[in-house]
């Protein structure tokens, strides 16, 4: 069996670092399938578009083309929820009001930079949406990706190769195979996916890591 | 005071080739749509539009709507915006770019807000600490306020403001609806003329004064939108 976490595994334990309280935001990809993991928590979501309390997906038949998340699918308003204009969406994203937001990304450093909205070279169009602001704002950026792109190339880094998103603002990193926590004295591995182990972590990372002297196994 | 106008092709008739235009919206969630199309019948080129996306793909025929529309009439020269989402998929829009017929100036989406906001309140810019140490900063002045580094982003303003609302009075008095808000309250007042269409139109005083989103002080045309297809 190939050994590390399925998506919605990191997903959920990314949910973990979640608290009652909390105003989160998501963005797209693994991030996306966190809220799922948040269900009957005492939370609210954001979204850049001006929701604060989105529910789930609207059921088919009743979607309403004037309320959409930020990835424009249909959504619900979940009880004591507010719709807000975009100035106070992104003054609530740059001024620290969203506790925490989970992020994809290209590649992590070992200083927290983030990239994830341009791959180098490339003569795509990019789009930068609410990324960079969320990276400026937010107090504590959970990071869900998987460890190594697909040729096995690692996404945690020394220095980030691809055009940042934002400076030292990711706090935690959730991938396939670990539990990465960025601190001011550098990468440490608190916690390993089951059946892996740290040497494995270290060899599929770009930078270096500091083993948790606490080290545990995610719990699945 | 009655700024409603008969029309939507009325309400854009003096939008002429290379206007500014502010869109508001988001995908294609809060649109003017009727003064969208108004603007593709018209026929202006050369238009600035200012917005967050280039309009957005109806899921159901995957064709594009909102201000795509006019990017695929050829008739815009150059965006500013934050994500321009699903045309990147269009052969027609990539040779637009390729032949430099149109540019792209992509700025992250709370920049692209403050731009605007400063625009419509008299301000020439912003200090903003999005985008410190990205691409982004290049060519733009950076200044350290309480030890944090920020950027100066500058004021954006529109020869136009085509503005989507869910009920108007016809003093141009707004009220959106759920997400459909979005850019539509912070375009209203940064354009030298804002137009307003609306799916409900209401007499002067119909409206509770704590009710209101947008003042019609910001609003100098109404118009009852014609037709409301609301793709998504």
């Amino acid at each position: 069996m190939r050994k590390g976490l399925s998506k919605e595994q990191i997903a959920a334990r990314a949910a973990k670092e979640v608290q009652d309280g909390m105003y989160v935001n998501v963005g797209y990809g693994i991030p996306n399938l966190v809220p799922e993991y948040l269900k009957g928590r005492d939370i609210f979501l954001h979204t850049e578009n001006g929701i604060i309390g989105m529910g789930p997906l609207a059921p088919k038949g009743q979607e309403d083309a004037d309320l959409v998340n930020a990835a424009k699918q249909p959504v619900s308003v979940v009880p004591g929820g507010a719709i807000v204009s975009q100035s106070d969406s992104f003054m609530i994203i740059r001024g620290g009001h969203v506790a925490m937001t989970f992020l994809g990304a290209y590649q992590v450093s070992e200083k927290g930079d983030l990239a994830n909205w341009k791959v180098p070279g490339e003569d795509a169009i990019p789009g930068i949406g609410g990324a960079m602001d969320l990276a400026a704002g937010t107090k504590r950026i959970v990071v869900t990706m998987t460890h190594t792109n697909k040729d096995g190339t690692p996404k945690i880094v020394k220095e980030c190769t691809f055009p940042l998103t934002g400076q030292r603002c990711v706090t935690l990193i959730v991938t396939d195979l670990a539990v990465v926590r960025v601190t001011p004295k550098g990468l440490v591995l608190e916690e390993v996916a089951p059946g892996v182990t740290p040497e494995e972590v270290q060899g599929a990372t770009g930078a270096t890591l500091c083993v948790s002297p606490t080290l545990k196994t995610i719990e699945v | 005071m009655d700024k409603v106008l008969a029309s939507s092709d009325e309400a854009v008739k003096d939008i002429g080739e290379g206007a500014v235009i502010l869109s508001g919206g988001f995908g294609l969630c809060g649109i003017p749509e009727n003064l969208i199309r108004a603007l593709v019948r018209k026929g202006s080129k050369g238009l600035t539009i200012i917005g967050n996306n280039l309009g957005s793909t109806d899921s159901k025929d995957g064709e594009i709507y909102g201000v795509g529309l006019l990017v695929k009439n050829r008739q815009v020269r150059r965006f500013i915006g934050s994500f321009p989402g699903p045309i990147v998929k269009f052969k027609w829009f990539h040779e637009q770019v390729q032949a430099k017929a149109l540019e792209l100036e992509i700025i992250p989406q709370g920049t692209l807000n403050e731009r605007i906001r400063c625009g419509g309140a008299g301000l020439g810019g912003v200090y903003t600490p999005t985008g410190v140490g990205t691409p982004i900063e290049e060519g733009k002045e950076k200044k350290t306020i309480g030890g944090r580094e920020y950027l100066l982003e500058t004021a954006l303003r529109g020869d136009f403001a085509l503005l989507k609302a869910f009920k108007g009075d016809r003093s141009g008095n707004l009220v959106y609806r759920f997400s459909a808000r979005n850019y539509n309250p912070v375009m209203a007042p940064a354009a030298e003329v804002s137009i307003a269409e609306v799916e409900e139109l209401h007499e002067v005083g119909a409206f509770e004064p704590d009710s209101v989103h947008t003042s019609g002080i910001f609003v100098d045309r109404v118009v009852k939108g014609e037709l409301y297809e609301k793709r998504a």
